[in-house]
C-alpha cells in the first residue's frame, strides 16, 4: 500500500510529536469541524463514509452518533482503548505512535454530538499508553486545541484517560462504562444503548480507537475519497493484526476486501518452517475456525464476506495456525481465557466455561472419553444465545466450530490415551 | 496511618477533578492503585476503607472492586510481579515453555514467590503484543512496564540488575 491513513507513524518519522503533526495537517480537520461545520454535518459525512465499528461489532459509526438523544444533556464520548482480544495490538500501536491523530479523532466526534467530556478508557496493562497520551492532552490544553472556547467559538472540551485494571468484560461497552463509573465491570441490559442510556445514564457514543482515528482523515479529505478505499460494502482501510505460526508476525493495514492469502503470505511472510496452515481464526480468540482451505485463502477479508465462509470479521486479529497445532489443544487455551475473564454475572456463561474448561482440559491431557466431546458440544451449543453480553457466546465459538470442522483433533486426542 | 488525602493531597484531588463532582464513584480505580503504590504493592482493608471515605461509597463496594479486578491485589507478593502472557497467541509462538524455562530458572512455580521476595512468577492474559512473543508485564508498587520479544537468559539478566538494586 501506497500511503497509510492510520497508522501513519510508519510514513511520517516523529508524527508523535505535536510540530510534526501539525505540519501534516495535524488538527486542521478539528478546526475546519468546529468553525466550518455544524455538528450534524460533520455526523452526516461520517455516515456518509460508510465508517464501521473496527472493534469487532462493526455498527456504521455515523449512525451511531446520529442516535444520541438530544432531549437529554450532557453527552459524553469514551474511546474504548480496552484492547483485550487474544490476537489485538492495533490499538496500542496507534495510540503509541500516532496519538494526535486519535485525539483529534475523539475531539471531532465530541463536537459532533455536542459532548464537551470526552474519556479515554485504557486497559490497566496500558500503564504507560496512559502516562504518554496524559502528556500529549496537556500539550494540547498548552496551545489551545483542547479547553474553553476552542478556535474562538463557544465549544469547550476536555479529555481524560481512565485506567481499568485487568478484565478482558471491560472491553464490552457496557461494562466499561460500569467500571468508568467506579463499578465491578458486569455488562448491562441492553436495550437501552448508550446512546440513549450511557455513562453516568446519560447519552454515550462509545467508539473504539481505530475507528476514531479514521476520522480526521474522513472530515480532512472527503467521504468520497474514503469510498476510494476498500470495497463497495466495505469502504476504507482496516488494520489486520497477525500472529500465530506465521514468519512475520504484526499489524499491516491494509484496504477491507484483501484476501487471507496475501495478508499470511505477502505479508506475513508464510508459515514458520514452511509448514502446511491448517486454520485461521479470523477474529482473535472468539473466532470461528476456519479451515485454511483454498476458498477460505482467496475470501477478502470485509464484513460482508467473512461470514460467507462461516466466521466473522470482528476486529480482524488473524490467529494463524499450522498443522502443528492440535485443534483439541487450541480449544483448552481458548476455553481457559474466557473462563478466566467471564465476569460472573449470568450462569450459562459462569458455569458453561467452567464445564467446558474442565471437559476440554480432560480431552487435550489425553484422558477424555468420546462421551466427553459430545457433551462439550452440548455444553457449547446450551450456552449460545443464552447470555447477557456476547462473552458466552464468544467463549463457544472455538469450541463449536472446532469440534464440528476438526473433529478428527478431538479423536486423535481421545486415542492417544 | 494517616489517611491517602492527608498524604498525597495533590494526587487525590487531580483524581477526583477527572470526572464530574456528582460522581465521585468514578474515583476508586485510580484511587485504588494510588493505595496499592502506598502499599507497597497491594491494598489493605484500612486503605479500602480510606477510599471508601474518599468517594462515599460502602467498603463493600470497594472490596467488590478490588476482588473483580487481577491488577488489584490484597495480599503482599514480590516487590516485582512477573505476569508472562501464556494465552492462545504468546502459546503459539513459544510462550508456555518460556514461562516454565523460567520458573525452573528460579526454582518458584507458577504463582510462587522467589525466597528473598523479590519475584512473583504469573500466568497473565492477553497483554495486547502477541507479535512480540514471549511478553511479560513486571508490575511493581509504581507501575508496569512491558518487556517484549524476551529470552530466559535477558529475563535473568533483569532479575539480577533488580537483585544489585534491592541490595
Amino acid at each position: 500500500m501506497s500511503e497509510h491513513i492510520l497508522l501513519r507513524h510508519r510514513d511520517i518519522p516523529n508524527i508523535k510529536d505535536l510540530a510534526v503533526y501539525q505540519a501534516h495537517g495535524g488538527f486542521e480537520a478539528f478546526r475546519k469541524a468546529v468553525t466550518e461545520m455544524q455538528p450534524d454535518e460533520v455526523t452526516d459525512e461520517v455516515k456518509k463514509s460508510g465508517l464501521r465499528g473496527r472493534g469487532g461489532a462493526g455498527f456504521p459509526t455515523g449512525l451511531k452518533w446520529a442516535f444520541m438523544d438530544k432531549r437529554n444533556w450532557p453527552h459524553y464520548v469514551i474511546a474504548n482503548g480496552d484492547e483485550s482480544e487474544p490476537g489485538t495490538f492495533k490499538d496500542r500501536e496507534i495510540m503509541e505512535e500516532n496519538s494526535f491523530q486519535f485525539l483529534e479523532g475523539v475531539a471531532i466526534a465530541s463536537y459532533a454530538v455536542g459532548a464537551r467530556r470526552a474519556y479515554i478508557y485504557l486497559r490497566g496493562e496500558f500503564w504507560h499508553v496512559a502516562r504518554w497520551l496524559d502528556q500529549k492532552i496537556a500539550e494540547m490544553e498548552a496551545v489551545g486545541l483542547l479547553g474553553d472556547n476552542l478556535f474562538g467559538t463557544d465549544y469547550s472540551l476536555r479529555i481524560y484517560t481512565h485506567l481499568g485494571a485487568g478484565a478482558y468484560i471491560c472491553g464490552e461497552e457496557t461494562a466499561l462504562m460500569e467500571s468508568l463509573e467506579g463499578k465491578r465491570g458486569q455488562p448491562r441490559l441492553r436495550p437501552p444503548f448508550p446512546p440513549t442510556y450511557g455513562l453516568y445514564g446519560k447519552p454515550t457514543v462509545i467508539n473504539n480507537v481505530e475507528t476514531l482515528t479514521n476520522v480526521p482523515m474522513i472530515i480532512a479529505r472527503g467521504a468520497d475519497w474514503y469510498h476510494t478505499l476498500g470495497t463497495e460494502k466495505s469502504p476504507g482501510v482496516k488494520i489486520f493484526s497477525l500472529s500465530g505460526r506465521v514468519n512475520r508476525p504484526g499489524n499491516y493495514e491494509l484496504p477491507l476486501g484483501t484476501t487471507f492469502r496475501e495478508l499470511i503470505y505477502e505479508h506475513g511472510g508464510g508459515i514458520i518452517g514452511g509448514k502446511k496452515i491448517k486454520a485461521i481464526m479470523p477474529a482473535g480468540a472468539s473466532s470461528s475456525l476456519l479451515p485454511a482451505t483454498d476458498e477460505v485463502l482467496d475470501t477478502p477479508m470485509d464484513y460482508e464476506s467473512v461470514p460467507k465462509v462461516g466466521g466473522m470479521l470482528g476486529s480482524a486479529s488473524v490467529i494463524v495456525l499450522d498443522e502443528t497445532v492440535s485443534i483439541a489443544w487450541l480449544v483448552k487455551k481458548t476455553v481457559n481465557f474466557f473462563r478466566e475473564e467471564s465476569c460472573g454475572k449470568c450462569t450459562p456463561c459462569r458455569e458453561g466455561t467452567y464445564w467446558m474448561e474442565r471437559l476440554t482440559e480432560r480431552i487435550a491431557s489425553g484422558k477424555g472419553t468420546p462421551q466427553d466431546v459430545e457433551t462439550l458440544y452440548d455444553v457449547g451449543r446450551q450456552i449460545q444465545g443464552k447470555t447477557f453480553c456476547p462473552l458466552g457466546d464468544f467463549a463457544t465459538m472455538a469450541v463449536v466450530t472446532g469440534i464440528e470442522r476438526f473433529r478428527e483433533d478431538f479423536d486423535a486426542a481421545i486415542k492417544e490415551r | 496511618m494517616s489517611s491517602l488525602a492527608e498524604k498525597y493531597p495533590d494526587e487525590v484531588e487531580a483524581i477526583l477533578a477527572k470526572y464530574p463532582p456528582e460522581h465521585k464513584r468514578s474515583a476508586v480505580m485510580p484511587l485504588l492503585y494510588l493505595a496499592q503504590r502506598d502499599g507497597g504493592g497491594y491494598i489493605t482493608k484500612a486503605a479500602m476503607e480510606d477510599v471508601a471515605h474518599i468517594v462515599g461509597i460502602s467498603v463493600s463496594d470497594v472490596a467488590g472492586v478490588v476482588g473483580f479486578y487481577s491488577l488489584y491485589h490484597d495480599k503482599p507478593a514480590g516487590k516485582y510481579r512477573i505476569q508472562v502472557c501464556t494465552d492462545v497467541a504468546c502459546a503459539l509462538r513459544g510462550a508456555e515453555q518460556f514461562a516454565e524455562a523460567l520458573c525452573e530458572n528460579l526454582g518458584i512455580k507458577i504463582g510462587e514467590t522467589t525466597p528473598d521476595g523479590l519475584v512473583t512468577v504469573e500466568e497473565a492474559k492477553c497483554l495486547a503484543a502477541c507479535d512480540h512473543a514471549p511478553v511479560f508485564q513486571v508490575q511493581t508498587p509504581d507501575g508496569l512496564t512491558y518487556h517484549q520479544d524476551m529470552d530466559i537468559k535477558a529475563t535473568l539478566e533483569l532479575i539480577e540488575q533488580w537483585r544489585k538494586e534491592a541490595k
